[in-house]
């Protein structure tokens, strides 16, 4: 068997598997600070709106009691980040944090075609597909 | 109390338990539940909800440095995610179901099996014949070792049980929103043989995708409120690192026998609570 035709170097798999695992690591750092700092922009957004917050009210109630009217579907969230709300911009920088491990899962896949991993590349689908199924089961259970 | 108090004193508070939790080597889920439930009287479904966002945000962080280091195993971690999400979807649809009081006496059981767990000292039996999915899975690896200035190979046993240890694992992290690494670490330390300082970067680097399994349940459920989540993520993360920093530096064998205190305590006030 020739080199050509004998499948993936090892040598330059192993560069490539290197490459996704240093991508992974960067996505996973830039999803937690950004998704951080969305997250700390809206809070203050929240106070510069409802300059009341800053005195005792019972909108604490509200805001931290059972049936709080926050924003759970992406459609609520981009409604409320038209209108600038504080609170959407929060809810949507949890949603990013939620999906930054999703991303890494998503990513992971590549490293495994590159190395033509068929069982792995079926394995990690199944993970990708169960993390996007948690969402359509939660908004209908 | 006003809003803006409610946000400083949380975010305060978070900074302190993700500080702990990283010290310990737990998450800051772990401190953070009871801190809500028992100081400020929250729901523990909000309580649970918003603990599982900061689990995320503070597990991606330490994994990030752990994946390019190469101590993470990739692939026994993908496999046993299997297990992990299954399980913690299962767990945050329990979560919905059972009674708040319920979920408190769990959570004060868990607690206080996790904090001892800490004190566990590190030991391995008699070596035991490979798996038999281990070879075509290619499960085993290695990593390097700085304490003994070399490459550590290792092989994996018993991965089957590890799978199903995994999904009671992934479902206790649901249930409870907390990243359960007390009980990760064991299954792949001591059921599969995994060397230790592997199986918790391991653990670590599951422990994020176990909980965006089950925060997206808790998400689209709507217990996730973000007036609560926002100061808890912030603060677990800022505390984290820095008790992430501190770590190599000092001898802090005493400062975790009184956390372990501390944390038996209030695991013992939880149950009591939920019995009253």
């Amino acid at each position: 068997m020739t080199p050509t035709n004998a499948g993936p170097q090892p040598e330059r798999t192993d560069a490539r598997v290197r490459r996704v695992e240093l991508v992974i690591s960067a996505v996973l750092r830039t999803g937690v600070v950004a998704s951080l700092a969305v997250i700390v922009f809206g809070t203050v957004l929240s106070f510069v709106h409802h300059p009341g917050y800053l005195h005792p009210t019972s909108d604490l109630q509200r805001l931290t009691g059972p049936r709080a009217a926050c924003p759970h579907s992406l459609g609520e969230i981009g409604e409320g980040l038209r209108q600038w709300r504080g609170q959407a911009f929060v809810a949507a920088g949890l949603v990013l944090l939620i999906a930054t491990p999703i991303m890494r899962v998503a990513i992971s896949i590549l490293a495994f075609l590159y190395q033509r991993d068929r069982i792995f590349v079926l394995v990690t689908t199944t993970v990708l597909a169960l993390l996007l199924l948690s969402f359509v089961l939660g908004a209908t259970g | 109390m006003s809003p803006l108090s409610f946000t400083l004193s949380l975010l305060g508070i978070s900074v302190l338990a993700g500080f702990m939790g990283s010290l310990l080597g737990l998450g800051g889920g772990i401190v953070v539940v009871p801190v809500l439930t028992l100081l400020y009287g929250i729901d523990i479904r909000y309580a649970i909800g918003a603990s599982i966002v900061s689990v995320i945000a503070t597990s991606s962080g330490a994994a990030a440095a752990y994946v390019k280091e190469r101590m993470t195993n990739l692939r026994v971690a993908m496999f046993l995610e299997l297990g992990t999400t299954t399980g913690a979807i299962t767990g945050a649809f329990l979560a919905g179901i059972i009674q708040g009081r319920w979920l408190q006496i769990i959570f004060g059981l868990v607690m206080g099996f996790s904090s001892l767990a800490m004190l566990r000292r590190e030991r391995h039996g008699v070596p035991l014949p490979p798996s038999l999915l281990a070879g075509p899975l290619r499960l085993d690896g290695s990593y390097y070792d700085e304490s003994l200035g070399r490459v550590v190979e290792y092989r994996v046993t018993r991965v089957r049980l590890g799978l199903l240890l995994m999904y009671c694992a992934g479902a206790i992290s649901g249930l409870l929103g907390i990243g359960s690494g007390a009980l990760k670490v064991p299954a792949m330390d001591l059921v599969m043989r995994l060397p230790i300082k592997v199986s918790s970067a391991t653990s670590n680097f599951m422990i994020g995708v176990t909980a965006a399994a089950s925060a997206g349940v808790y998400f689209a459920r709507g217990d996730i409120s973000p007036f609560i989540a926002a100061p808890v993520a912030t603060g677990v993360v800022v505390g984290a690192t820095a008790g992430s920093l501190v770590l190599g530096r000092t001898d802090s064998r005493v400062l975790r026998a009184a956390f372990v205190i501390l944390l038996l305590l209030v695991s013992v006030q939880m149950v009591w609570k939920g019995l009253q």
